[in-house]
Formats: structure tokens, sequence, C-alpha cells
């Protein structure tokens, strides 16, 4: 096992605003890594900065490096579009798209990739890994909206898996969602990780503790701590990881 | 843009409680109602009584008459609706890819600065009044038409009716060129509104599955919209078929129906400028009133076809939030 993705020395921001200062961490292959950190301290900008969306917003800006499998991802002979297929992203919000059939929705990635044949055989299977499909077999040319939050979460996920990323990137993908189909999605992520690198930024404490491998913690754009889940959980090294994960502030 | 459904909520939450609020809107809505209702009624009222004298000699026969002949008293409004409805086509045609081709440049491609420029220019040319353009058509696009425009569309497609020979400056086509210029003001900045209100995350979604910025464009920004763009494009026909003064200033003003486009026509809003000073008999001036009302219920029925729509993708985009 080795590491997927090297963070080394980044900085990036908005505008006059600087976000992250410093990030160097690496994210080892086949394991769930979770970020955790108070609101604002930079965890959507950090994860947004692996899949290369952070530089979309017309004010940002990005240095350092970010190696996936040992190939920095910023060097201008990369094509974004390609780190992007790469690396998936699944959202805090569910955001199917609302004009095209549910098939549709994780049919459209292979498309744009070229992947025409056996897209039955993908969206199948995407639906199944994403534990969907027994839920929307029968009604497959149905409006994604016609699905619950939870699902239309789980329509995100198979959406994202459907292109075959190396990486998937969740940044909080539970928090619009209840307890049920939170667990459903916890138990997804640990299923996932056998063949993923998965990354996670979440709010619930639990949660890492209960599906991440690795936590880190951010504070005001700074990489406070990281280490192993349990090690950050029992036996924090840094006072402010301690007043964090025991609720003193934040 | 939020184009709102108007919502008369008197179940607010679950019980029924009448609140100074709802009891306000109801007000407001019910004034509103029957304002507009006894506006158009009077409308038609009028319109029906000062058409009564053609009303009554052609019946239902003057949809379908071509024949144009105040001398003789023959009166038929088909060449106008034609002419109408045909020019409006052309306008759409030409200006809603260009419209959307705007707006599309201009939310997603431009650059801050050139759209800090361009589209006050764009919106500004809402705001030339129709005679100029008008004037411009006269003195520009007709001979551009005739002379460089006509003689290619003839040599290549002239195989097909709609581009036979010979052509004129005073055209069809020169009006449809004219109307689209004139649509797409209003089509492109509606659209931009509908495309800047599409949410970032669901752009975010399609960029995450590495597609490009055209194809995010393309398969995601614009079919979310397409509701408003479609009230936007039916916003501009509305414009088309009612546009008077700069039709009948290029078209040509010939109550004939041609299949080619590079003919004159004429339009039921240009008829009825033109000639309404000169009708001096009760018939003629009933036929071009009688014209109004059949141009009142064309606009009436597109207005109404582009509200059932735009209500439909409302409450499908509803259903997201
Ligand atoms: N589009 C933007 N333009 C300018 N500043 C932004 C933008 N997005 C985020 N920021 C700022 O960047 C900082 C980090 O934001 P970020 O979204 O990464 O935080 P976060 O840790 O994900 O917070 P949360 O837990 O609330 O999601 C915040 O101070 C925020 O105000
Ligand atoms: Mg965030």
């Amino acid at each position: 096992m080795g590491n997927k993705i090297e963070v080394l020395d980044l900085n990036a921001g908005f505008g006059s605003t600087h976000v992250l200062k410093n990030i160097s961490i690496n994210i080892p292959k086949n394991r769930v890594t979770a970020i955790i950190g108070p609101s604002g301290c930079g965890k959507s900008t950090f994860v947004r900065c692996l899949n290369r969306i952070h530089e979309l917003v017309p004010s940002a800006w990005v240095n350092g490096r970010v190696l996936l499998d040992g190939k920095n991802i910023y060097d201008s002979d990369v094509d974004p579009v390609d780190i992007r297929r790469r690396v998936g992203m699944v959202f805090q919000k569910p955001n199917p798209f609302p004009a095209m059939s549910i098939y549709d929705n994780i049919a459209y990635g292979p498309k744009i990739h070229g992947m025409k044949a056996k897209l039955d055989e993908i969206v199948e299977d995407s639906l199944r890994k994403a534990a969907l499909w027994d839920e929307v077999k029968h009604r497959l040319k149905d409006s994604p909206l016609s699905l619950s939050g939870g699902q239309q979460q789980r329509l995100c996920i198979a959406r994202a898996l459907a292109v075959e990323p190396e990486v998937i990137l969740f940044d909080e993908p539970c928090s619009a969602l209840d307890p049920v189909a939170t667990a459903k999605i916890e138990d997804l992520i640990l299923e996932l990780k056998e063949n993923y690198t998965i990354v996670i930024v979440t709010h619930n404490m639990q949660q890492a503790a209960r599906i991440a491998d690795f936590t880190a913690f951010f504070l005001m754009g700074e990489l406070i701590e990281y280490g192993e889940t349990a090690q950050i959980f029992e036996n924090p090294r840094d006072k402010r990881t301690e007043d964090y994960i025991t609720g003193r502030f934040g | 843009m939020k184009l709102r459904v108007p919502s008369f909520s008197i179940l607010n939450g679950k019980s029924w409680k009448f609140t100074h609020d709802t009891l306000f809107q109801i007000f407001l809505g019910v004034i509103s109602i029957i304002s507009v209702i006894v506006l158009a009624a009077l409308l038609l009222r009028e319109l029906i009584k000062g058409s009564w004298p053609a009303l009554s000699t052609f019946g239902l026969e003057f949809l379908f008459s071509t024949a144009w002949n105040p001398v003789t008293g023959e009166f038929g409004a088909l060449p106008f609706i034609y002419g109408t409805i045909v020019s409006s086509m052309l306008a759409l045609l030409i200006g809603v890819p260009l419209s959307l081709g705007i707006a599309v440049y201009l939310t997603e491609i431009a650059s801050s600065r050139v759209r800090a420029i361009l589209s006050p220019v764009v919106e500004l040319l809402a705001a030339i009044p129709s005679v100029i353009i008008g004037l411009w058509g006269i003195f520009v696009l007709a001979p551009f038409v005739r002379e460089h425009l006509a003689p290619p569309l003839m040599n290549y497609l002239g195989f097909l009716p709609l581009f036979k020979g010979p052509a004129y400056g005073y055209s069809v086509l020169t009006a449809g060129l004219v109307l689209a210029i004139m649509i797409i003001p209003i089509i492109s900045s509606v659209s931009r509104e509908a495309i800047l209100a599409v949410p970032s995350l669901q752009k975010e979604g399609a960029l995450a599955l590495g597609a490009t910025r055209f194809e995010t464009i393309i398969s995601v920004v614009l079919p979310y919209a397409k509701g408003a763009i479609f009230g936007a494009v039916m916003l501009g026909l509305g414009r088309a078929i009612g546009e008077t003064m700069a039709v009948t200033m290029v078209i040509g003003n010939n109550p004939q129906i041609f299949t080619s486009l590079l003919h004159p026509g004429y339009t039921m809003a240009a008829v009825i400028a033109n000639e309404f000073t000169e009708a001096t008999d009760d018939v003629y001036l009933a036929a071009l009133i009688e014209i109004g009302l059949v141009l009142f219920a064309i606009s009436m029925v597109v207005n109404i076809i582009a509200r059932v729509i735009t209500w439909k993708y409302l409450k499908l985009e509803e259903g997201l939030s």
C-alpha cells in the first residue's frame, strides 16, 4: 500500500483571502481519510484542490504540488478535465441533473468519455455499487427528482462511479440526510474503499470515527494534526485537536 | 430571473388560517384578475364591434381567402397571416441561435471586462426606435440582401421553392432579418439571466465527472435553464408578431402569397398601420379591424402556450429545492 495522493506545500485562496496555508499531507491508497475541522477552516477548499475544481471560481488561486500517483496534477502538461475524471466528487447537497432521467444521469459521464458500448451494464453496475439498483431498476426512465434526498445522493455516488475514478472526494455527503440514509452512505463508503481511495469531509465526529482509517484536523487553513483515526480521537497530540474533538470549541 | 407562479395560498401550512397577509393577497389577486379580464373584454368588444361589417359579410372565409381588393370590395386575411407567421418564424430561426450564443458567451466564456462592455451594448439594441431600424433596413439591409445575400441563396438553394428568384430587396427574408435583430436583445438578456440562475452546483457536478466546459453548457446548463429560455423565445416571438414599423418598411407590402422568401410579402400589423387611413368605406375598415382581431387572438394563443409551458418547467425546478 502506498500513497495515492501526496500534497506538498499547498497554498490556496480567493483573491486576497489566503485560505489554505502550507498544507502537506499524504493520502494512502484504498483507505478512507477524513478531514475534520470547524466551519470555514478550508476543508472544502482543500478537497476541491485535489480535483482542480477549486480553480473554476473566478478569483481562486492555488500553488504548491498535488501528486497523483507521483505526477503533479498542476503541471502545465496535465489536462484538468482528465484529472476530474480520475478524481470524482460527491457534493454536500445532492445535485442530480433534473433534465435527465435516472438512467441518463449515470450514463452521462461514460458517454462524454466515449464509453458508449455496454452502457446498460455500466449503469446497472454503478447503481449496484451505490446500493441503489433495487430501488430504481423499475423506474430508470423517471426523473431523478422523484427520488428521496438519500436516494438522490446515492444516485450522485453512482454517477461518480460510472466514469471509473480512482479517487472519490466526499464533501459532507450526509449533511442533508437523515440517520438511516446516512448509515447507508457510510456502509457504502466502507465497501468502496476496497477499490477506491476515499477522502471525506465531515462535521460529524462519530462519522469520522466510524469510517475513516486516517483523520486530518484542519484549523484556520492549517493542518494541525494528521494520523490514524484511533490515535486522533483517543490520543491527540495537539491541544487544539483535543479541544475540538471534545467539543470545547468549533 | 425568478419567474414565479402567482400563488393564492389561502392554506398557510396545514390549518386554515386567515391572516391579514392572505386576505391582502386575495384582495390584490381578485383586483388584478378582474381588471385584466375587464380590459381584455373591452378590447375584444371594440374589435368585434368594429369588425362586424366584415365578420358578417365574409364569415370564416375571411381567414382563408387570399383576395385583397379594396376596389372590388373583396377581403381575405390569409396573405397577412401567412406573412406574419413566416417572417416571425424566420426571425426565430435566425435570432434564437444567435441570442443563445450571445447569452452563453457572455455568461460562461467572456472575461469580466468583455462582459462589462458587451452586455450593455446588446441591451442597447432594444432601445433603438424601430423606425430607425427600418431606415437602416431600407438603406443598408435591403440592398445587401438583393445584391449579396440573395444571389448565393438562389445559386445554391434555388432548387427549393423558398429561394426562387428573382430577388427583391424588400422581401420576407429582409423582414425576417430585421425582426431577428430586434428580438435578439430580449431573448439574449432573458436567457442570460436564466443561465446565470443555474446553480454552480449543477455545473460543478458535470465538471467533476470530467466534462469539458462546452459539454457542461450543452448538456447541463442549457437543459436546466430551458424553461426560462423557452419563455424568452416566446417573448421574442410576441415581439416579432406584433412589430409593425420596421417590418412595413422592408417587407415590400404586397398582399400576395409567394413561397419564395426573396419575394415581397405583407404582415397583419403592417397592413393595419399602412391602410387604416385610406380605408374609406365601412367594409374595408371593418376588414382591417378584423385583421386586428386575428392578430390579437394569435398573440393571446402564443402567450398562453408560453405561460403553460413555463409553469410546467417552473414546477419541475421547484422540485429540486
Ligand atoms: N467563492 C468564494 N469566494 C471567496 N471566499 C470563499 C469562497 N468560498 C469559500 N470562501 C472562503 O474560504 C474559506 C474556507 O471556506 P471552505 O468552504 O473551504 O470552508 P469549509 O471548511 O469547507 O467550511 P464548512 O464546514 O462550512 O463547509 C472561508 O473563509 C470562506 O469564507
Ligand atoms: Mg465545506
